[in-house]
């Protein structure tokens, strides 16, 4: 006997809900979580080393690293005196939310800032919400102004832009405008940031986001 | 590439959902694709190829159905398809809008056979 049966569900439901409890269980204990995407060499692990060393000494912030291979980047976030747990998916080309479930007991509970750095890839990431309140794209000058049409999903379910390597810009034919153009006929509500990690440059401005960012999850405590 | 982890996500839950229905075989799975889902038709085919072997789903067919992306804009209320995935509206550029379609990737429908004669 056939039989058919309509389902109309989420393919990618199981992922989406638990991201959901994650982000729940982080904001009731006033942890605000970003996800750090962007191709590899961007600059998510450089990024992150400055934001260790300029947020540690008045927050706790905790770190993890997705890779496909190798504790490499944990190790870099650590040598800043900051917890890292590395994420090796042996393959897979992004992180999904069982895995940073999985974490997510190791880490310390009264943390400020929790840092996913996820694999680095412009594509597949972007379908997997991992329980972040703030998804952030870093595009370095390097890769070309013409990127955010190439990869619309990434840029258009990102709540941030970082152009990044900006200390680069006087060498590159990079048009910062059009980068921002293409970014926000994708996405007109991005926030954008133009920063280099290597100089210092932008930094402030993009720390001063963060930090309202967090006092607005938790005023009380901010 | 992450087709295969979509494909294998969703085997899981067609297995489970003819186990609850008694099923002896699903004859077709039938998914909607946005045009900004993140994912490639083509490549869930292959994927699906792969992942339905040795399942209660070995012999049953992929439909998939592209669903363009759409945008409605709030100013002047005009809906418009935008292949170039420009979040502006076609017709009067406000970039004031919600998304009607687009992102998706649902499982529809599944048919399934138990085996049992008709009644």
């Amino acid at each position: 006997m056939k039989k058919q049966l309509y389902v109309l569900q989420d393919i990618l439901g199981t992922n989406q809900k638990i991201a959901r409890e994650i982000k729940a269980a982080c904001e009731d204990k006033g942890v605000l979580v970003l996800n750090l995407m962007s191709s590899p060499g961007a600059g998510k692990t450089a990024l992150l080393e400055k934001l260790a060393e300029r947020l540690k000494n008045r927050y706790k912030i905790a770190v993890i690293e997705g890779d496909i291979e190798t504790e490499r980047d944990a190790e870099r976030i650590r040598a800043k005196g900051v917890p890292a747990w590395q994420i090796t998916t042996g393959g897979a080309c992004h992180l999904e939310a069982k895995m940073i479930a999985r974490i997510l007991p190791l880490v310390e509970a009264d943390i400020d800032f929790l840092f996913i750095e996820n694999v680095g890839n412009l594509v597949c990431p972007a379908s997997y919400e991992l329980g972040e309140r703030i998804r952030v794209v870093l595009l370095s000058t390097p890769e070309g102004d013409d990127k955010p049409k190439k990869y619309p999903k990434a840029f258009s379910t990102a709540d941030v832009l970082v152009l990044s390597k900006a200390d680069l810009l006087p060498y590159l034919p990079f048009d910062l405008e059009r980068a921002k153009k293409e970014a926000l006929d994708l996405n007109p509500r991005l926030r954008i940031f133009v920063l280099s990690a290597l100089t210092g440059e932008g930094l402030d401005d993009f720390i001063d986001f963060l930090v309202d960012a967090r006092s607005a999850l938790s005023p009380a405590d901010a | 590439m992450h087709e295969l982890s979509v494909i294998a996500g969703l085997m899981e839950t067609v297995e489970a959902l003819a186990k609850e229905h008694r099923a002896k075989e699903v004859t077709v799975i039938r998914i909607r694709v946005g045009a900004l889902s993140g994912v490639v038709a083509e490549l869930l085919d292959s994927a699906f190829d792969m992942v339905k072997k040795g399942t209660i789903a070995e012999r049953a067919a992929l439909e998939i159905e592209k669903v363009p992306f759409k945008i409605r804009c709030k100013s002047c209320g005009a809906e418009s398809e935008r292949d170039d995935f420009q979040f502006a509206c076609a017709g009067c550029a406000s970039t004031e809008l919600e998304l009607v379609q687009g992102t998706e990737l649902i499982l529809e429908r599944i048919e399934m056979d138990s085996g049992e004669p008709e009644e």
